[in-house]
């Protein structure tokens, strides 16, 4: 068998990684804030979740000889960051954490099952483990949006208008990287077109049966950028108060 | 006196005392995290645990209670590697576990095998007066391994360890 592309698994681990470790992030200023209890556990918890998995991933990259997990999370600059923009954004009202979550969440369990299969077997082995865990997010998310979109004229005008600002931004999660070719025929991985195909047919579904009616993919201009270092305005600022403690002393031990 | 030399099942023996961080009454070996365990020369020992949960805290905590139990155990060097070679999964539990987690009142979590359904955390038994008229308040609870449920019986919350 053909060496597997290490540049071209690197980009893709540091896609998914990124996009752990910032949206871990922001759902954990949820905590202590959330609406009601059971969603500020919630929300703390998939926080929890994305952190490990953040670390895991990483753990994957320093194993291919980058550096160690701390330094990659919290010692890289800004453009070296691969995230998606829809991440990078502040946690705003209830309605719009809530449609990021059902958004990236149902990306993100359909890539692990992906995944699953890649013959990148590293990778293989932790996304057949984190497709479980996604299966509590979705499910969640899932539940949430069906309750809103159905539940009154306020609530299923917030939540329409929350898909309707989300969804450029989501589609963003699907940036083509310039590995694409490569990693299909490696078998590492179907590719983000497949991907978002996949995505597009497993929610308009459940956003139809939700009484919401899904934007038209042919008209909407999907926010790239973040996959090449080119991120919003709100990235830095994260950043910046992520890693303040750790910056006051890179080599200290806790 | 002459010692015999150490065992794979001496080490798994002295697994069952080292107990998981979060429920104390079960072991790490009831849990079904401990995947591997190996002995090298000079009576060195590695074990390899796999985690319930990405991000569960007491990863460290539980490699380092592993090193100070079979550290009685062994002069030798003790190895503990976290990996994903096998992945966890509540099915992993063994019968004493599943034992305990009830006498803890813990509702137990009904066979995975690979893949969660919703129906798996609706109408659960309750662990407290074994009604099924029981509804499910959030699939998140205290930690990770744990979701909340309440009994529409005995009128009292509830949780389960939640399938994975």
């Amino acid at each position: 068998m053909n060496e597997l592309n290490k540049d071209a698994i690197r980009d893709l681990l540091y896609r998914m990684a990124d996009d752990q470790l910032i949206l871990g992030h922001r759902n954990s200023e949820w905590t202590g804030l959330g609406p009601i209890l059971e969603e500020d556990i919630a929300f703390s918890s998939m926080a929890q979740d994305k952190l490990g998995q953040s670390l895991a991933l990483y753990t994957l990259l320093h194993d291919l000889g980058d550096k160690d997990p701390d330094t990659l999370a919290f010692n890289r600059e800004e453009k070296d960051f691969k995230c998606c923009h829809l991440v990078e954004y502040p946690i705003g009202g209830y309605e719009f954490s809530l449609m990021r979550h059902f958004l990236f969440d149902s990306s993100e369990a359909l890539r692990f099952g992906m995944l699953a299969g890649s013959s990148f077997s590293p990778l293989a082995k932790i996304a057949r483990k984190f497709r479980g865990e996604l299966r509590y997010h979705t499910m969640h998310a899932d539940t949430w949006i069906r309750q809103l979109g159905g539940a009154n004229e306020e609530s299923r005008a917030k939540i329409q208008s929350s898909l309707e600002f989300c969804f450029p931004l989501a589609l963003g999660i699907f940036e083509p990287s310039d590995y694409e070719k490569t990693l299909a025929e490696q078998g590492v991985f179907p590719g983000e077109s497949e991907l978002q195909k996949e995505w597009l047919a497993h929610i308009e579904p459940l956003l139809a049966g939700s009484g919401l009616s899904m934007p038209d993919v042919s008209s909407c201009k999907p926010s790239y950028g973040g996959r090449k270092g080119r991120h919003t305005e709100h990235l830095k600022p994260l950043l910046d108060e992520m890693t303040e403690v750790y910056k006051i002393d890179p080599s200290a031990e806790w | 006196m002459v010692r015999e030399s150490l065992s794979v099942d001496d080490v798994w023996k002295a697994l069952e005392d080292v107990k998981d961080p979060e429920i104390p009454k079960l072991s790490l070996v009831d849990m079904g995290i401990v995947t591997s365990v190996s002995i090298g020369e000079d009576e060195s020992v590695r074990v390899v645990i796999t985690p319930t949960f990405a991000g569960c805290p007491a990863l460290k905590m539980m490699a380092d209670d592993i090193k100070d139990r079979l550290g009685k155990l062994t002069k030798g060097n003790v190895e503990v590697e976290v990996n994903y070679d096998v992945q966890w999964s509540t099915d992993m539990l063994t019968e004493k576990g599943r034992q305990m987690l009830k006498e803890s009142h813990f509702a137990l979590p009904g066979q995975v095998n690979g893949f969660v359904s919703a129906e798996s955390l609706i109408k659960v038994e309750c662990p407290f007066c074994g009604s099924r008229d029981t509804r499910l308040q959030s699939p998140f609870g205290p930690t990770q391994c744990r979701a909340i449920h309440y009994c529409d019986n005995c009128k009292q919350a509830f949780e389960q360890f939640k399938p994975v």
